[in-house]
């Protein structure tokens, strides 16, 4: 066999692998071997790479192995995050593949035209490489973005920023980047490539920023799982460039992932790509009603522990909210107290609670909460009219009713669980403020809902304590 | 707009300069496809549980990019700054792999089902 179908050989297998690790997502049971199969796959893949190049004469060996043992130590710590920072680390690792292949599209670019390879510079691998510039750069820049938002680091806005004509300016430098990648695909190896080449790399870097100031923290789940996307087709783009039929496979499979992850987030935000990428949402609406301010009724952990050690169905409804106070480990402790005494405990997950999509899953899990009782949206709001409590830690737009009623609203039409069902509402809130998308919730008004303000990990800690004291009685 | 397209068309001939295989234009695009197919109904069954662990595990699998990295990075004739951007680009992968195969391990070492829940 000669060395490059060996290679070949090697690609073939771990694309295989790769298929297998994600048709091995489909059940938690089976989900880790998906992860061994990722990585045999990777390794072979590297393998198959490293005995392609030293049989076609490569070098920088030396250079090569700091780089992956470089790597290895940054990707280390990055994977002992806390989980509630998993979003972050996501959007910091979406913005690490969108560099590399932004860099290997333009060491690739700058290698064939110091060659004046015309045969390397064909159109369509120049349009390729346009493509991987493009997305990856963009991917860079959007992610790092996003993941200081989602940090909330001081000097990135939290809230989405707009200025008049920002639509404008955007479609503006997308001409711009499309007439300069069309000019260079004609003319690859004119004087003037490199300098065409550059300004389209500056204008894919400043999108990837233009593209993510607009938008507020209630619409990253999506945003996420777009730059997902865009990483995996950037791999798609460097495949056709460098002839590697892996990348394609691989990159497919990723950006597959990304939008179907983004369009499951659309819908359960009921909105369209466009208009997560081109409507900022989240301004504060001023309360229209201005004149009659409209009174909570605030509950004691005394009395709402009462009533929940009464309840035959409690349901928990988790939100970015019990993320952000940690509060998941408290959590566990009042299932365990309500399992205790009786109660049935089921808890409800909105596909957008939390910054990324099925983050409460996995802050419940780390808790310990078996995943048997994390109950999808759809299929627990037929249980809500019979629950005795719902309890609301840290949600906010995924329970408003507005978006059932008020065609006003800008979540009308939004999926929501429906907490108003249930025969009392309890909801903890750190502040009197509206949620992130800074929109008024009605469910806070109603006859049955009483507010629990405070910190979520203190509030549900006190909540458990009682029932663990009145037990103990 | 025509010409580009033409001359795209036209460029389907044999590329060399990649080394690894010899797949041409259309071909590339048949299996782009037929990977986007399969990645499409492959993810559709994941359980919504564990879209958190997909996306660090489809993070690590896009970080594939490492083999186009290192073809870069081990060119024999290349300027040194094209050398430095491969291995940037290496160091950028394994990152991904490291801690996106790492993390999403760890995650899913945490679901677990209620005891004695039948199957």
């Amino acid at each position: 066999m000669s060395a490059e179908n060996l290679v070949q050989l090697l690609y073939l297998v771990a694309t295989g692998l790769f298929i297998m690790s994600l048709r091995w997502m489909s059940n938690p049971e089976t989900a880790r071997k998906g992860v061994f199969s990722g990585v045999a796959a990777m390794v072979l893949a590297v393998a198959g790479t490293l005995a392609g190049v030293i049989t076609t004469g490569g070098t920088h060996y030396w250079w090569i192995l700091a780089a992956f043992i470089a790597g290895s130590a940054v990707g280390y710590p990055l994977a002992q995050v806390p989980l509630t920072a998993v979003p972050q680390r996501t959007a910091l690792s979406h913005a690490f593949g969108g560099l590399a292949a932004g860099l290997v599209g333009t060491g690739k670019f700058f290698l064939y035209y110091g060659q004046s390879n015309e045969e390397a510079l064909a159109p369509y691998i120049v349009t390729a490489l346009m493509l991987e510039i493009l997305l990856g750069f963009l991917t860079f820049t959007g992610s790092l973005m996003a993941a200081g938002k989602l940090q909330e680091l001081k000097w990135i806005p939290q809230r989405p920023v707009t200025y008049p004509g920002q639509n404008v300016i955007n479609l503006g430098l997308f001409t711009l980047a499309l007439a300069l990648g069309v000019a260079l695909v004609l003319n690859p190896l004119a004087a003037w490539a490199p300098l065409a080449f550059m300004l389209v790399m500056v204008l894919s870097l400043a999108f990837g920023v233009l593209l993510i100031l607009p938008i507020g923290g209630a619409d990253m789940p999506t945003v996420i799982s777009i730059l997902n996307a865009y990483a995996g087709l950037s791999a798609v783009a460097m495949g056709f460039v460098l002839n590697n039929k892996l990348l394609i496979t691989a990159g497919a499979l990723d950006g597959s992932s990304g939008l179907i992850l983004s369009i499951i987030m659309c819908k359960a935000m009921n909105r369209s790509f466009t208009n997560v990428l081109f409507g900022a949402f989240g301004q504060t609406q001023q309360a229209a009603a201005g004149g009659e301010a409209k009174v909570y009724k605030s509950d004691t952990p005394e009395s709402a522990a009462q009533i929940m050690a009464q309840a035959d169905l409690v349901v928990i409804v988790p939100g970015y909210g019990m993320a952000v106070a940690q509060a998941q480990h408290r959590v566990r402790e009042l299932y365990d107290q309500l399992k205790k005494r009786g109660v049935t405990v089921k808890f409800a997950i909105h596909p957008v609670a939390g910054r990324m999509p099925g983050h409460m899953n996995v802050l419940l899990a780390e808790a310990e909460i078996p995943y048997d009782d994390l109950v999808e949206m759809d299929e627990i709001n037929g249980d809500l009219p019979q629950a005795d409590v719902a309890l609301i830690i840290g949600a906010n737009d995924v329970v408003n009713p507005a978006a059932r009623t008020d065609k006003t609203s800008p979540i009308y039409g939004m999926p929501i669980i429906d907490a108003d069902k249930a025969r009392t509402v309890f909801a903890i809130k750190r502040s009197k403020n509206p949620g992130f998308a800074g929109i008024e919730n009605e469910l806070y008004y109603l006859d049955k809902t009483f507010m629990l303000f405070g910190d979520a990990k203190v509030v549900v800690g006190e909540l458990a304590r009682q029932l663990a004291g009145e037990g103990g009685h | 707009m025509p010409n580009l397209i033409l001359a795209i068309a036209q460029g389907t001939g044999g590329h060399a300069a990649g080394g690894h295989g010899q797949l041409d234009f259309m071909g590339a695009l048949f299996v782009f496809m037929l990977a986007t197919f399969i990645g499409l109904m492959a993810i559709q069954r994941v359980s919504r549980l564990l879209h958190t662990p997909l996306m660090s595990l489809t993070n690590a699998i896009s970080a594939i990019a490492v083999v186009g990295a290192i073809i870069v990075a081990a060119g024999k004739d290349a300027p040194v700054y094209v050398t430095a951007l491969g291995l940037v680009a290496i160091f950028c992968s394994t990152t991904n792999i490291v801690s996106g195969f790492l993390i999403t391990d760890r995650m899913l070492k945490m679901f677990k089902k209620r005891e004695g829940a039948p199957k």
